[in-house]
């Protein structure tokens, strides 16, 4: 069930970890036990199922978290793309699993430094999680202090977020810049445009084969010939999707260098 | 090894610092108020302090304008550690000479961020 509906595998050895996280949604939905909980959500009682999602799901995240990745973006993509778009002055980008939008913030931040916005340049940057309450706490934007302090050096916090009690909310103009919206990986694409840059990070490994091959492969087809793919370091979409080539000392990107259709039919 | 200095009038909060900065493979040197904190800076000034807000004699700010003064004062990269957690105390130890801020309660992740923050890892 969550299998279909979220992509998330629960073998055997994650079963503590299911009763550990459905107590809560148990209580909740007042059901005695988690085997009583499962017979209903096969139902497909809509709130419960999405309570088990929210509840399944792993939300960790960090401001820059692995660092190295967004130098990447800032040294090697951006540059490049700031070339190739010259023209058009339109960039667009969609962090794909972005829980409570701090890859999104990040990438904003980087942005925002090279002043993009003054220099005429429209810029898409799309969040979306499966998980509805990790959404709401993007559109928030307020960060708790052990937050913040993950990731941000202090100077950065102080020119991008406002004090609010022991929170931290992001600024009005880099809150602005980033969209938000609730969207599960396995479904269409379609309402997503062309895009330059997509960030999937630490996501891919909590499905299986099938649907790691599938998502990767409807990005490959989203992304523009020249665009970027970026997952965490020690994950790889080499060998995966067809569609994807490393960058030397740069891991967790890769490039979408060959069409994915032309390389299957070839192989 | 580099070596850290911990400025706390709190033993318990020099005891955790010092164990985390152990686990971090730092040497560590701890001192419970400012006056002395100098003191063994000029002995042999440490790669990194780590420096609490309110300490008896010399306020923490007053620490770094004086170690910032010294003949090797630009060397250590210093990091208030504090409850002091609103902006202004923030910009007052930004301009009188420290690199980073730790807002308590920390733990030993956010060591390592800020620690990585400054290039000490
Ligand atoms: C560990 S977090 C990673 C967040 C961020 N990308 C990072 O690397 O820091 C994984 C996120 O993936 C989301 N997620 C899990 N399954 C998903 C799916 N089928 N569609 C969209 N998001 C999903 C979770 O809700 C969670 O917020």
């Amino acid at each position: 069930m969550m299998q279909r509906r979220a992509g998330i595998v629960l073998t055997e050895k994650k079963s503590h970890l299911v009763e550990n996280r459905l107590g809560p949604v148990m209580r909740r939905f007042g059901f005695k036990d988690t085997a009583s909980l499962l017979a209903e959500l096969r139902h497909g009682h809509e709130a419960l199922v999405q309570a088990v999602i929210e509840a399944m799901t792993t939300n960790d995240s960090a401001f820059f978290r692995d660092r190295k990745t967004f130098d990447e973006f800032r040294d090697i993509v951006l540059p490049s793309l700031l070339v190739a778009r010259a023209s058009t002055k339109r960039l667009s980008i969609w962090c794909a699993a972005c829980a409570a939008g701090q890859e999104a913030y990040s990438l904003a931040m980087l942005l925002d430094d090279r002043k993009l916005l003054a220099e005429g340049w429209t810029i898409d940057l799309y969040a979306t999680d499966i998980n509805g309450q990790m959404i709401a706490r993007g559109e928030e934007g307020l960060y708790s202090q052990f937050e913040v302090q993950r990731g941000l050096p202090i100077r950065r916090l102080l020119t991008c977020f406002t004090q609010e009690g022991n929170s931290w909310r992001i600024t009005p103009h880099l809150r602005r810049m980033v969209t938000f919206r609730k969207f599960n990986l396995l479904d269409s694409f379609g309402w997503l445009p062309d895009l330059d840059v997509v960030f999937c990070r630490n996501v891919l490994m909590y499905f299986d084969q099938k649907t790691r091959l599938s998502v990767i492969d409807r990005i490959a087809d989203i992304l523009a010939p020249d665009g970027a793919l970026l997952v965490g370091p020690a994950e790889s979409v080499a060998g995966v999707g067809v569609g994807f080539t490393p960058v030397e000392n740069a891991p967790g990107l890769f490039y979408k260098a060959r069409p994915v259709q032309l390389l299957r039919r070839a192989g | 090894m580099k070596t850290c200095l911990v400025v706390d009038d709190s033993r318990v909060i020099r005891k955790i610092t010092c164990r985390i900065l152990k686990e971090l493979a730092f040497h560590t040197v701890e001192a419970d108020n400012g006056e002395e904190a100098l003191v063994l800076c000029r002995r042999n000034m440490p790669d990194v302090i780590l420096l609490d807000w309110n300490l008896p004699h010399m306020s923490g700010v007053e620490f770094v304008r004086s170690v910032r003064a010294e003949k090797n004062g630009s060397v250590p990269v210093v990091l208030f550690c504090t409850t002091e957690n609103d902006v202004s105390h923030i910009s007052e130890a930004l301009g009188a000479g420290a690199d980073e801020y730790i807002m308590k309660p920390f733990d030993k992740s956010i060591i390592e961020a800020k620690f990585s923050e400054v290039g000490l890892m």
